[in-house]
């Protein structure tokens, strides 16, 4: 007789296995069906390093308190205001838990890493990163008896009504069928399915860079949506960043990141300027840039500074494009120098600098006078050689999802509950995240709500 | 694919900067030990900075498992693997005087040639030179050790022996001190770098363990490298102690098995046994990516001669009362003999080069910590 599991777990990454921790050690027998191979388990989860959680006080990782008011008015803010605040509320309520509670499944942090002291009060980085977190719960779940397949492809489900019954499932050795007492679709985002992604942004989506996995294709997502559970966001809604335009088109990771905007001007393939480079600190604005660039002629853009910023900002793996000239510059870029030069000169004209130069924090050097000033950190770029670095849209994962109620429920399309399936992670962080992102928040709410959904899933066995 | 500003000497180090490379635009290992804090200090590094670097390397294997760019991936991140071979490589680069330096990648063959042939001289010495019969009878003899080998011709092989081996090996650690730029060092450098050593401290892959067979941190081999240190530092003590006895306080050999010299040999010789027989069943189940295979043989050489001697020591101790005295004695001096002569050009420097970078990471970090 086929076995019948009281907790399937979709998905390999933070939220899945906070899950199947949660769900295991409630007494329920678990399996975890990851779609990767082994090495490529985990998903994004894979390309993390930290992760946002309240906290009152101190520690001996974190600089200092960051209260649940504070990361909710941070929230607000990087979304517009578009998220489910009672959602949003409980996540947070929950995040102080957090911390304690990752660590005792093995999780290590510290203090924050080099490079990124501007989260070390609100963000808990992961010794080793987030391979190593990872590894961590893998190594604590499967000493729990969690029973984990990898190269496992949920490829459609049966429900009736609001209730889960079994999975069609991908093995290597053929389809099979899993049956489960509950569900818990943690299998992450789309990105990497790039039809999927054009239904949002057209062709423009051929020029996308895929920062993590190429397995995160959403099939599970679909098959949920199509059997009737409500999806939250719509395609366009994603983490996107400017990335490295010479990065491999997936799992680039984070060595493909570039943080010098603040330090020169972008242009798009006219050489012309398209925002303000200098609206904020960088630690705010990083996250917007993917979707700026994603909207200019060809999906590219170049960051364009000069020698004495060169050593500014983290090292990344590909070395910027170098000239001794503007001109020789946007002939190896493939820009026309003449409007690159005139760009450049124009913005030299327009700075109004005098003040101490300041990354962390706006330093009102600015521009005036332009049609799209910068308002901070404006300097003459003037010195040779001059130095660009060609950016892409990188997206980090899909924001589309389905909607889940504050037990980390789905819902059905009809706004009823469903009987017994549950998600976490990225297939359900539009209903956080309606835009926009704040450093670290993706892995609160795989951990938050996959340690929920776990626990709900083993109270719901029935 | 790099900010490469250098060219490298070899394979190796042009690899090693690569990864330097990717590994800078990332940082998520910097928590885990000596090798990745020293490298955020850098954008590019010079071949003197790679063996810095790989000389700090333990090779504990955690951040090869932490990376999420290790092969399947197409960056191919190997940093464990690549420093194991470039720190290899820099024992035989620095290595005095310079004509030696192929007995690196030939260690295991030459140190069986040294220990057979030692012994055998040892053998035909004790033969020729004295009373024949003495090799299978000296357990009788008042004198034991010194019936087999004046105590003076004793002294004076294993004292020209070591005095090779010191100026050779202090060559070779100049030579690298040098390429690796050490200027400035105070004394709590070596305090810390002292502190460092003893405790092995960045063999704990962070604080979880180290890994060797597979992705679990479950490795031992912290306790068996202690156990083969300390058992040394114990037998070499021993020794330096019976000599001190010998010289300024006239008591002569034997010793009592409860008298200083003896307990410490005894301890020692415990340590120098099962201490390199974990190590040797650690490298046999070890991972091949995080090793430089190509210098096996001196690896497994180095460890299999500190086995060899402490365990002939130890029989020494235990079976001297009969007649494979003489035997033994031979196999023990034999084998301390191509010890002490084949020291600078094989994985014992490993310990004192290890030393040297833990002293500038600590001046390195002091300096970055002032702000310098």
């Amino acid at each position: 007789m086929m076995q019948e599991w009281d907790v399937l777990i979709a998905g390999g990454g933070n939220a899945a296995l906070c899950a199947a921790i949660a769900a295991r050690r409630a007494g329920r027998s678990v399996l975890v069906l990851e779609k990767a191979p082994k090495f490529y388990r985990g998903g994004n989860t894979r390309h993390t390093r930290n992760m946002r959680c309240a906290h009152d006080a101190a520690t001996g990782t974190l600089t200092g308190p960051y209260t649940g008011d504070e990361f909710m008015q941070d929230l607000l803010r990087v979304t517009s205001g578009n998220t489910d605040e009672a959602l949003a509320r409980m996540m947070i309520d929950r995040s102080y838990d957090m911390l304690g509670w990752i660590q005792e499944q093995g999780v290590r942090f510290q203090p924050s890493l080099g490079g990124t002291l501007s989260l070390g009060r609100t963000n808990s980085f992961f010794l080793g990163g987030g391979r190593s977190m990872l590894n961590a719960l893998y190594r604590t779940a499967e000493r729990l008896g969690v029973v984990i397949r990898y190269d496992h492809e949920i490829v459609d489900v049966e429900i009736e009504g609001p209730r889960f019954h079994a999975a069609r499932v991908r093995t290597p050795k053929g389809h099979t069928r899993i049956k489960a007492r509950t569900l818990v679709a943690a299998s992450g985002g789309f990105q990497a399915d790039i039809d999927w992604l054009k239904q949002g942004w057209g062709e423009r989506a051929d020029n996308f860079l895929i920062r993590g996995t190429p397995y995160n294709r959403g099939s599970l997502t679909r098959a949920l949506i199509n059997s009737g559970v409500q999806q939250i966001g719509d395609t366009t809604q994603c983490h996107a960043v400017a990335i490295d335009a010479r990065a491999p088109k997936f799992d680039g990771g984070i060595i493909t990141r570039l943080d010098c905007v603040v330090f020169g001007i972008v242009v798009n393939s006219n050489a012309d300027r398209f925002y303000n480079e200098g609206e904020d600190i960088w630690p705010k604005r990083y996250a917007i840039w993917g979707r700026l660039v994603a909207e200019q002629p060809d999906q590219i853009a170049y960051i364009v500074f000069d020698a004495p910023n060169l050593e500014k900002f983290m090292p990344s793996l590909y070395p910027p494009i170098q000239a001794d000239s503007l001109l020789e510059l946007a002939n190896k870029l493939s820009l026309d120098p003449k409007r690159l030069t005139e760009t450049v000169t124009t913005f030299n004209k327009a700075v109004i600098g005098g003040r101490p130069f300041d990354q962390s924090e706006p330093d009102g050097n600015r521009t005036e006078g332009l049609e799209i000033n910068k308002t901070n950190w404006a300097q003459k770029i003037e010195t040779p050689p001059y130095y660009a670095y060609p950016v892409r849209p990188g997206i980090t994962f899909t924001y589309l999802g389905v909607r889940v109620d504050d037990g980390a429920r789905m819902v059905m399309a009809n706004g009823m509950p469903a009987e017994n399936m549950f998600a976490a992670g990225e297939i359900m962080a539009g209903n956080v995240l309606g835009q926009g992102y704040a450093a670290g928040i993706g892995m609160t709410i795989g951990a938050v709500f996959g340690r929920l959904a776990g626990e709900e899933a083993a109270a719901h066995v029935a | 694919m790099s900010h490469d500003t250098t060219t490298h000497s070899t394979p190796a180090l042009a690899e090693a900067n690569r990864l330097m490379t990717v590994c800078n635009s990332c940082r998520y290992c910097e928590g885990l030990c000596a090798v990745f804090p020293a490298m955020e200090l850098k954008r590019s590094f010079t071949d003197g900075d790679l063996n810095h670097l790989a000389n700090l390397c333990h090779n504990c294997g955690a951040c090869y498992h932490d990376c999420q760019f290790t092969p399947p991936h197409e960056y191919a991140v190997n940093v464990p693997g690549t420093l194991a071979q470039v720190r290899a490589e820099s024992y035989a680069q620095y290595a005095w005087p310079s004509a030696a330096r192929p007995l690196f990648a030939r260690h295991g063959t030459a140190l069986a040639i040294g220990l057979t042939l030692g012994t055998a001289l040892f053998i035909a010495g004790f033969v020729t030179v004295g009373d024949p019969r003495a090799l299978l009878t000296a357990h009788l003899e008042e004198t034991r050790f010194y019936a087999l080998m004046p105590h003076n011709a004793m002294v004076a092989v294993f004292g020209a022996a070591f005095l090779w081996m010191i100026i050779a090996t202090f060559m070779g650690a100049l030579a690298f001190w040098r390429d690796t730029g050490a200027s400035g060092i105070e004394r709590m450098d070596h305090t810390q770098a002292t502190h460092d050593t003893a405790r092995l401290r960045y063999l704990d892959g962070g604080g979880m363990g180290c890994f060797n067979d597979d992705d679990q941190p479950t490795d031992q081999r912290r306790l068996w490298h202690h156990l083969t240190f300390y058992g040394f530092i114990l037998c070499f003590a021993a020794t330096s102690l019976a000599t001190f006895y010998h010289y300024i306080l006239s008591w002569h050999a034997p010793y009592s098995w409860y008298s200083a010299p003896a307990l410490l040999g005894i301890a020692g010789g415990i340590g120098l046994v099962i201490g390199p027989i974990g190590l040797l069943r650690a490298k046999r189940d070890r991972m091949p990516e995080l090793g430089a295979q190509s210098f096996r043989g001196m690896e497994v050489g180095f460890i299999l001669i500190l086995l060899v001697t402490g365990a002939s020591g130890l029989a020494l101790r235990i079976l001297g009362e009969t007649a494979l005295l003489g035997p033994l004695l031979a196999l023990h001096l034999g084998a301390v003999l191509t010890f002490f002569l084949t020291m600078p050009y094989g994985k014992f420097v490993h310990g004192l080069y290890r030393y040297l970078a833990l002293v500038r990471y600590a001046r390195d970090m002091r300096r970055h910590r002032q702000g310098k």
